[in-house]
Protein backbone atom coordinates (compact mmCIF):
# COMPACT_ATOMS: atom_id res chain seq x y z
CA UNK A 1 0.00 0.00 0.00
CA UNK A 2 1.30 3.21 -0.71
CA UNK A 3 2.13 5.51 1.76
CA UNK A 4 0.72 8.64 3.24
CA UNK A 5 2.93 11.06 1.87
CA UNK A 6 2.48 9.70 -1.66
CA UNK A 7 -1.43 9.29 -1.62
CA UNK A 8 -1.39 12.86 -0.89
CA UNK A 9 1.91 14.32 -3.62
CA UNK A 10 -0.82 12.19 -6.25
CA UNK A 11 -4.05 14.39 -4.68
CA UNK A 12 -2.14 17.49 -5.06
CA UNK A 13 -1.24 17.08 -8.80
CA UNK A 14 -4.34 15.60 -10.17
CA UNK A 15 -6.07 19.10 -8.49
CA UNK A 16 -3.68 21.16 -10.17
CA UNK A 17 -4.71 19.20 -13.51
CA UNK A 18 -7.86 19.91 -13.22
CA UNK A 19 -7.61 23.67 -12.11
CA UNK A 20 -5.90 23.59 -15.66
CA UNK A 21 -8.27 21.35 -17.73
CA UNK A 22 -11.34 23.61 -15.94
CA UNK A 23 -9.83 26.68 -16.95
CA UNK A 24 -9.57 25.25 -20.36
CA UNK A 25 -13.05 24.23 -20.42
CA UNK A 26 -13.84 27.79 -19.41
CA UNK A 27 -11.90 29.61 -22.21
CA UNK A 28 -13.34 26.77 -24.84
CA UNK A 29 -16.72 27.64 -23.69
CA UNK A 30 -16.79 31.71 -24.56
CA UNK A 31 -14.57 30.66 -27.87
CA UNK A 32 -17.34 28.87 -28.44
CA UNK A 33 -19.71 31.27 -27.30
CA UNK A 34 -17.91 34.00 -30.06
CA UNK A 35 -17.60 31.42 -32.95
CA UNK A 36 -21.21 30.75 -32.82
CA UNK A 37 -22.00 34.22 -33.08
CA UNK A 38 -19.45 34.43 -36.42
CA UNK A 39 -20.90 31.72 -37.79
CA UNK A 40 -24.54 32.95 -37.80
CA UNK A 41 -23.27 36.76 -38.63
CA UNK A 42 -21.90 34.75 -41.70
CA UNK A 43 -25.61 33.35 -42.87
CA UNK A 44 -27.06 36.55 -44.04
CA UNK A 45 -24.05 36.86 -46.73
CA UNK A 46 -24.44 32.88 -47.44
CA UNK A 47 -28.14 32.80 -47.77
CA UNK A 48 -28.15 35.95 -50.44
CA UNK A 49 -24.99 34.83 -52.66
CA UNK A 50 -27.05 30.91 -52.51
CA UNK A 51 -29.88 32.35 -53.96
CA UNK A 52 -28.92 34.88 -56.62
CA UNK A 53 -26.26 32.38 -57.67
CA UNK A 54 -29.25 29.65 -57.82
CA UNK A 55 -31.27 32.35 -60.39
CA UNK A 56 -28.70 32.58 -62.09
CA UNK A 57 -27.88 29.19 -62.72
CA UNK A 58 -31.50 28.25 -63.21
CA UNK A 59 -32.35 30.80 -65.42
CA UNK A 60 -33.02 28.51 -67.79
CA UNK A 61 -29.84 29.47 -70.20
CA UNK A 62 -27.37 26.72 -70.40
CA UNK A 63 -24.09 28.28 -69.34
CA UNK A 64 -20.86 26.70 -69.80
CA UNK A 65 -18.90 28.29 -66.72
CA UNK A 66 -16.36 25.96 -66.23
CA UNK A 67 -17.04 26.47 -62.17
CA UNK A 68 -20.76 24.61 -63.40
CA UNK A 69 -19.48 21.90 -65.26
CA UNK A 70 -18.45 18.57 -64.37
CA UNK A 71 -15.09 17.58 -66.05
CA UNK A 72 -13.59 14.89 -66.34
CA UNK A 73 -11.28 13.98 -62.72
CA UNK A 74 -7.49 14.02 -63.40
CA UNK A 75 -6.48 15.41 -60.17
CA UNK A 76 -8.81 15.45 -56.77
CA UNK A 77 -8.14 17.59 -54.12
CA UNK A 78 -9.27 17.23 -50.24
CA UNK A 79 -9.54 20.76 -48.37
CA UNK A 80 -9.40 19.70 -44.88
CA UNK A 81 -10.13 21.62 -41.97
CA UNK A 82 -7.99 20.53 -38.22
CA UNK A 83 -6.98 22.54 -35.26
CA UNK A 84 -3.54 23.96 -34.60
CA UNK A 85 -3.23 21.95 -31.18
CA UNK A 86 -4.82 18.90 -29.58
CA UNK A 87 -6.59 18.46 -26.21
CA UNK A 88 -9.69 18.47 -28.27
CA UNK A 89 -11.17 14.65 -27.85
CA UNK A 90 -11.49 13.31 -31.07
CA UNK A 91 -12.12 16.66 -33.59
CA UNK A 92 -9.07 16.03 -35.42
CA UNK A 93 -8.61 12.54 -35.45
CA UNK A 94 -11.67 11.62 -36.48
CA UNK A 95 -11.64 13.83 -39.63
CA UNK A 96 -8.26 12.43 -40.63
CA UNK A 97 -9.30 9.09 -40.03
CA UNK A 98 -12.26 9.55 -42.36
CA UNK A 99 -9.68 11.51 -45.12
CA UNK A 100 -7.13 9.20 -44.97
CA UNK A 101 -9.68 5.60 -45.56
CA UNK A 102 -11.15 7.93 -48.24
CA UNK A 103 -8.33 8.34 -50.50
CA UNK A 104 -6.51 4.92 -49.33
CA UNK A 105 -9.89 3.38 -51.29
CA UNK A 106 -9.91 5.97 -54.00
CA UNK A 107 -6.63 6.43 -55.37
CA UNK A 108 -3.85 4.41 -56.35
CA UNK A 109 -1.03 6.81 -56.26
CA UNK A 110 -0.33 9.95 -55.38
CA UNK A 111 -0.53 12.09 -58.80
CA UNK A 112 -4.27 11.72 -58.54
CA UNK A 113 -4.96 13.66 -54.90
CA UNK A 114 -3.71 16.60 -53.29
CA UNK A 115 -4.50 17.90 -50.12
CA UNK A 116 -5.23 21.56 -48.64
CA UNK A 117 -4.46 21.44 -44.88
CA UNK A 118 -5.85 23.88 -42.62
CA UNK A 119 -4.24 23.23 -39.18
CA UNK A 120 -1.13 21.73 -37.88
CA UNK A 121 -2.40 18.82 -36.56
CA UNK A 122 -3.41 17.66 -40.31
CA UNK A 123 -0.69 19.05 -41.84
CA UNK A 124 1.41 17.07 -39.55
CA UNK A 125 -0.67 14.23 -40.48
CA UNK A 126 -0.31 14.09 -44.03
CA UNK A 127 3.22 15.31 -44.17
CA UNK A 128 4.38 12.12 -42.39
CA UNK A 129 2.63 10.04 -44.37
CA UNK A 130 4.31 11.24 -47.48
CA UNK A 131 0.96 12.42 -49.22
CA UNK A 132 1.09 15.78 -51.45
CA UNK A 133 -0.32 18.93 -49.64
CA UNK A 134 -0.63 21.70 -52.10
CA UNK A 135 -1.58 24.71 -49.61
CA UNK A 136 -1.44 24.87 -46.06
CA UNK A 137 -2.37 27.57 -43.01
CA UNK A 138 -1.71 27.34 -39.60
CA UNK A 139 -1.94 29.57 -36.72
CA UNK A 140 -5.54 30.90 -37.77
CA UNK A 141 -7.02 32.58 -35.39
CA UNK A 142 -9.93 31.74 -33.16
CA UNK A 143 -12.22 34.15 -34.35
CA UNK A 144 -10.98 34.25 -38.16
CA UNK A 145 -11.85 37.30 -40.17
CA UNK A 146 -12.70 36.64 -43.73
CA UNK A 147 -9.79 39.00 -44.74
CA UNK A 148 -7.30 36.57 -43.04
CA UNK A 149 -8.41 33.68 -45.41
CA UNK A 150 -9.28 34.70 -48.16
CA UNK A 151 -5.65 34.68 -49.58
CA UNK A 152 -6.13 30.85 -48.93
CA UNK A 153 -9.77 30.66 -50.71
CA UNK A 154 -8.80 32.06 -53.84
CA UNK A 155 -5.65 30.38 -54.14
CA UNK A 156 -7.97 27.53 -54.07
CA UNK A 157 -10.96 28.15 -56.36
CA UNK A 158 -7.89 29.56 -58.85
CA UNK A 159 -6.48 26.23 -58.94
CA UNK A 160 -9.29 24.39 -59.92
CA UNK A 161 -9.93 27.31 -62.44
CA UNK A 162 -6.01 27.10 -63.85
CA UNK A 163 -7.20 23.09 -64.04
CA UNK A 164 -4.93 22.23 -61.75
CA UNK A 165 -7.42 20.29 -59.83
CA UNK A 166 -10.31 19.02 -61.24
CA UNK A 167 -12.69 17.98 -58.36
CA UNK A 168 -12.67 19.52 -54.99
CA UNK A 169 -14.14 18.14 -51.50
CA UNK A 170 -14.54 19.35 -48.54
CA UNK A 171 -13.72 17.80 -44.96
CA UNK A 172 -14.87 19.64 -41.51
CA UNK A 173 -16.46 19.00 -38.74
CA UNK A 174 -20.02 20.00 -38.58
CA UNK A 175 -21.38 22.20 -35.24
CA UNK A 176 -24.63 20.53 -34.95
CA UNK A 177 -24.48 21.16 -31.18
CA UNK A 178 -22.01 21.69 -28.12
CA UNK A 179 -21.92 17.99 -27.44
CA UNK A 180 -22.48 16.65 -30.95
CA UNK A 181 -20.34 17.75 -34.18
CA UNK A 182 -20.24 15.13 -36.95
CA UNK A 183 -17.76 14.84 -39.44
CA UNK A 184 -19.18 16.04 -43.45
CA UNK A 185 -17.72 15.33 -46.22
CA UNK A 186 -19.26 17.49 -49.73
CA UNK A 187 -17.77 17.75 -52.74
CA UNK A 188 -17.72 21.56 -53.50
CA UNK A 189 -16.24 22.07 -56.95
CA UNK A 190 -17.85 21.40 -59.79
CA UNK A 191 -20.67 23.76 -58.59
CA UNK A 192 -22.94 20.93 -60.06
CA UNK A 193 -26.14 21.37 -57.03
CA UNK A 194 -26.68 24.85 -56.88
CA UNK A 195 -30.69 24.23 -56.21
CA UNK A 196 -32.75 27.02 -55.08
CA UNK A 197 -34.41 25.10 -51.96
CA UNK A 198 -37.98 26.16 -52.86
CA UNK A 199 -36.91 29.70 -52.66
CA UNK A 200 -38.90 32.51 -54.67
CA UNK A 201 -36.73 32.95 -57.30
CA UNK A 202 -36.44 36.35 -58.93
CA UNK A 203 -35.14 37.41 -62.77
CA UNK A 204 -32.55 39.97 -62.85
CA UNK A 205 -31.54 41.93 -65.46
CA UNK A 206 -27.72 41.14 -65.86
CA UNK A 207 -24.87 43.97 -66.33
CA UNK A 208 -23.53 43.91 -68.14
CA UNK A 209 -24.40 40.05 -68.84
CA UNK A 210 -24.55 37.20 -67.14
CA UNK A 211 -21.51 35.09 -68.40
CA UNK A 212 -19.14 38.04 -67.10
CA UNK A 213 -21.64 38.08 -63.38
CA UNK A 214 -21.19 34.61 -63.18
CA UNK A 215 -17.42 34.88 -63.75
CA UNK A 216 -17.14 37.25 -61.10
CA UNK A 217 -20.11 35.67 -58.97
CA UNK A 218 -19.02 32.26 -59.08
CA UNK A 219 -15.56 32.49 -57.37
CA UNK A 220 -16.97 34.38 -54.12
CA UNK A 221 -19.86 32.03 -53.90
CA UNK A 222 -17.15 29.28 -53.88
CA UNK A 223 -15.21 31.21 -51.60
CA UNK A 224 -17.80 32.23 -49.10
CA UNK A 225 -18.54 28.16 -48.56
CA UNK A 226 -15.30 27.37 -47.64
CA UNK A 227 -15.06 30.23 -45.55
CA UNK A 228 -18.58 28.87 -44.28
CA UNK A 229 -17.06 25.76 -43.27
CA UNK A 230 -13.97 27.26 -41.92
CA UNK A 231 -16.37 28.89 -39.25
CA UNK A 232 -18.24 25.58 -38.77
CA UNK A 233 -15.68 24.17 -38.16
CA UNK A 234 -13.86 26.44 -35.67
CA UNK A 235 -17.13 26.22 -33.73
CA UNK A 236 -16.83 22.40 -33.44
CA UNK A 237 -13.30 22.63 -32.58
CA UNK A 238 -14.07 24.64 -29.37
CA UNK A 239 -17.54 22.64 -28.78
CA UNK A 240 -14.56 19.80 -29.07
CA UNK A 241 -12.71 21.00 -27.03
CA UNK A 242 -14.79 22.35 -24.39
CA UNK A 243 -16.62 18.48 -23.94
CA UNK A 244 -13.02 16.81 -23.73
CA UNK A 245 -11.87 19.13 -21.32
CA UNK A 246 -15.48 18.92 -18.96
CA UNK A 247 -14.59 14.92 -18.75
CA UNK A 248 -10.77 16.03 -18.31
CA UNK A 249 -12.39 17.77 -15.54
CA UNK A 250 -14.91 15.04 -14.28
CA UNK A 251 -12.36 12.76 -14.12
CA UNK A 252 -9.79 14.30 -12.44
CA UNK A 253 -12.58 14.60 -9.69
CA UNK A 254 -13.61 10.69 -9.35
CA UNK A 255 -10.08 10.45 -8.86
CA UNK A 256 -9.41 12.78 -6.19
CA UNK A 257 -12.41 11.42 -4.97
CA UNK A 258 -11.16 7.83 -5.01
CA UNK A 259 -7.43 8.97 -3.39
CA UNK A 260 -9.19 11.01 -1.15
CA UNK A 261 -10.93 7.53 -0.22
CA UNK A 262 -7.39 5.57 -0.09
CA UNK A 263 -5.85 8.45 1.43
CA UNK A 264 -8.20 8.65 4.93
CA UNK A 265 -7.75 4.38 5.03
CA UNK A 266 -4.52 4.29 5.39
CA UNK A 267 -4.84 6.69 7.57
CA UNK A 268 -7.07 5.07 9.92
CA UNK A 269 -4.84 1.88 9.55
CA UNK A 270 -1.86 4.04 10.08
CA UNK A 271 -3.72 5.43 13.75
CA UNK A 272 -5.22 1.64 14.50
CA UNK A 273 -1.85 0.18 13.93
CA UNK A 274 -0.46 3.11 16.63
CA UNK A 275 -2.95 2.35 19.23
CA UNK A 276 -2.31 -1.55 19.06
CA UNK A 277 1.08 -0.49 19.43
CA UNK A 278 0.66 1.64 22.29
CA UNK A 279 -1.83 -0.72 23.70
CA UNK A 280 0.58 -3.81 23.43
CA UNK A 281 3.44 -2.02 24.76
CA UNK A 282 1.48 -1.34 28.13
CA UNK A 283 -0.36 -4.43 28.25
CA UNK A 284 3.47 -5.69 28.72
CA UNK A 285 4.46 -3.57 30.69
CA UNK A 286 1.66 -4.92 33.66
CA UNK B 1 -39.97 61.16 -51.33
CA UNK B 2 -40.13 57.67 -51.98
CA UNK B 3 -37.06 55.62 -50.45
CA UNK B 4 -35.76 52.20 -50.73
CA UNK B 5 -34.06 49.97 -47.90
CA UNK B 6 -30.22 49.32 -48.34
CA UNK B 7 -28.66 46.92 -46.38
CA UNK B 8 -25.00 45.94 -46.69
CA UNK B 9 -23.57 42.15 -45.94
CA UNK B 10 -20.38 40.76 -45.80
CA UNK B 11 -18.99 37.76 -44.93
CA UNK B 12 -17.89 39.22 -41.43
CA UNK B 13 -21.72 39.84 -40.55
CA UNK B 14 -24.41 42.70 -41.91
CA UNK B 15 -22.89 46.25 -41.77
CA UNK B 16 -26.13 48.44 -42.14
CA UNK B 17 -29.48 48.47 -43.09
CA UNK B 18 -31.59 51.63 -43.69
CA UNK B 19 -33.44 53.51 -46.15
CA UNK B 20 -32.45 55.95 -48.52
CA UNK B 21 -33.33 58.31 -51.41
CA UNK B 22 -30.50 57.07 -54.11
CA UNK B 23 -27.76 54.72 -53.85
CA UNK B 24 -24.61 55.48 -56.17
CA UNK B 25 -21.91 52.85 -56.65
CA UNK B 26 -19.37 51.73 -58.89
CA UNK B 27 -20.23 48.32 -60.87
CA UNK B 28 -17.47 46.84 -63.05
CA UNK B 29 -18.24 48.56 -66.28
CA UNK B 30 -19.21 52.34 -64.38
CA UNK B 31 -20.97 54.14 -62.12
CA UNK B 32 -24.31 53.04 -61.45
CA UNK B 33 -27.20 55.22 -60.30
CA UNK B 34 -29.69 53.61 -58.53
CA UNK B 35 -33.74 55.24 -57.33
CA UNK B 36 -36.74 53.28 -55.57
CA UNK B 37 -38.83 51.32 -58.38
CA UNK B 38 -35.61 49.86 -60.34
CA UNK B 39 -36.18 46.49 -62.12
CA UNK B 40 -34.53 43.75 -60.38
CA UNK B 41 -31.23 43.90 -61.54
CA UNK B 42 -27.66 41.82 -60.25
CA UNK B 43 -24.18 43.83 -60.94
CA UNK B 44 -20.69 42.79 -59.39
CA UNK B 45 -18.83 45.72 -57.90
CA UNK B 46 -15.46 46.91 -58.15
CA UNK B 47 -13.53 48.28 -55.55
CA UNK B 48 -14.86 52.08 -55.01
CA UNK B 49 -17.06 54.34 -52.54
CA UNK B 50 -21.08 53.68 -52.09
CA UNK B 51 -22.48 56.83 -52.02
CA UNK B 52 -26.13 56.40 -50.21
CA UNK B 53 -28.15 59.62 -50.33
CA UNK B 54 -30.75 60.15 -47.62
CA UNK B 55 -32.96 63.17 -46.90
CA UNK B 56 -31.07 65.11 -44.69
CA UNK B 57 -27.55 63.89 -45.56
CA UNK B 58 -25.25 61.21 -47.63
CA UNK B 59 -23.65 58.38 -46.31
CA UNK B 60 -19.92 56.94 -47.69
CA UNK B 61 -19.14 53.87 -47.46
CA UNK B 62 -15.68 52.10 -48.39
CA UNK B 63 -16.43 48.67 -49.87
CA UNK B 64 -14.38 46.16 -52.00
CA UNK B 65 -15.61 43.46 -54.21
CA UNK B 66 -18.90 41.74 -54.50
CA UNK B 67 -21.65 42.43 -56.27
CA UNK B 68 -24.82 44.50 -56.02
CA UNK B 69 -28.93 42.72 -56.31
CA UNK B 70 -31.04 45.32 -56.99
CA UNK B 71 -35.30 45.06 -55.81
CA UNK B 72 -37.75 47.88 -56.87
CA UNK B 73 -37.87 48.50 -53.23
CA UNK B 74 -35.06 47.30 -51.69
CA UNK B 75 -30.84 47.21 -52.73
CA UNK B 76 -28.65 43.93 -51.03
CA UNK B 77 -24.58 45.19 -50.77
CA UNK B 78 -22.86 41.83 -51.34
CA UNK B 79 -19.06 42.96 -50.23
CA UNK B 80 -16.37 41.32 -49.48
CA UNK B 81 -15.82 44.03 -47.11
CA UNK B 82 -17.95 47.26 -46.53
CA UNK B 83 -16.49 49.73 -43.90
CA UNK B 84 -18.05 53.03 -42.71
CA UNK B 85 -15.95 56.01 -42.28
CA UNK B 86 -16.07 55.90 -38.69
CA UNK B 87 -14.91 51.98 -38.87
CA UNK B 88 -11.87 53.01 -40.99
CA UNK B 89 -8.44 52.70 -39.72
CA UNK B 90 -6.90 55.95 -40.96
CA UNK B 91 -3.05 55.07 -40.21
CA UNK B 92 -2.99 51.78 -41.56
CA UNK B 93 -5.03 52.60 -44.96
CA UNK B 94 -1.58 55.19 -45.26
CA UNK B 95 0.59 52.60 -44.28
CA UNK B 96 -1.16 50.55 -46.89
CA UNK B 97 -0.94 52.99 -49.73
CA UNK B 98 2.42 53.64 -48.64
CA UNK B 99 3.74 50.20 -48.98
CA UNK B 100 1.81 49.39 -52.50
CA UNK B 101 3.76 52.16 -53.76
CA UNK B 102 7.03 51.21 -52.65
CA UNK B 103 6.12 47.85 -54.25
CA UNK B 104 4.78 48.87 -57.46
CA UNK B 105 8.38 50.78 -58.01
CA UNK B 106 10.37 47.86 -57.46
CA UNK B 107 9.80 45.69 -60.52
CA UNK B 108 8.40 42.14 -59.19
CA UNK B 109 6.44 39.51 -61.09
CA UNK B 110 2.98 40.19 -62.26
CA UNK B 111 1.11 38.20 -59.53
CA UNK B 112 2.82 40.34 -56.69
CA UNK B 113 2.26 43.39 -58.79
CA UNK B 114 -1.49 42.56 -59.61
CA UNK B 115 -1.78 42.33 -55.36
CA UNK B 116 0.15 45.79 -54.57
CA UNK B 117 -2.02 47.21 -57.43
CA UNK B 118 -5.39 45.74 -55.64
CA UNK B 119 -4.37 46.98 -52.31
CA UNK B 120 -3.19 50.40 -53.24
CA UNK B 121 -7.07 51.06 -55.04
CA UNK B 122 -8.04 49.86 -51.73
CA UNK B 123 -6.20 52.12 -49.71
CA UNK B 124 -7.02 54.92 -52.26
CA UNK B 125 -10.30 53.94 -51.88
CA UNK B 126 -10.42 53.97 -48.16
CA UNK B 127 -9.09 57.26 -47.75
CA UNK B 128 -10.87 58.96 -50.37
CA UNK B 129 -14.27 58.02 -48.12
CA UNK B 130 -12.61 59.39 -45.24
CA UNK B 131 -12.02 62.68 -46.77
CA UNK B 132 -15.44 63.12 -48.21
CA UNK B 133 -17.71 62.34 -45.58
Amino acid sequence: MASLRDIQNRINSTKKTKQITNAMQMVSASKLNKAEQNAKSFVPYSDKIQEVVASIANSGEDSNHPMLQAREVKKTAYFVITSDRGLAGAYNSSILRKVYRTIQERHQSTDEYTVIAVGRVGRDFFAKRGMPIAREITGLADQPDFADIKDLTSETVQMYLDEEIDELNIYYNHYVSAISQEVSAKKLLPLTDVSAEGKQLSTYEYEPNQEEILEALLPQYAESLLYGALLDGKASEHAARMTAMQSATDNANDLIDDLSLSYNRARQAAITQEITEIVGGAAAQE
Amino acid sequence: MKTLIVSVVTPDGPVMEDSYEMVSLKAENGELGILPGHIPLVAPLTIGAVRLKGPEQTNRLAVNGGFVEVRPDKVTILAQSAEKPSDIDVERARKAKERAERRLQTKQDDIDFRRAEHALRRAINRLDVIENS
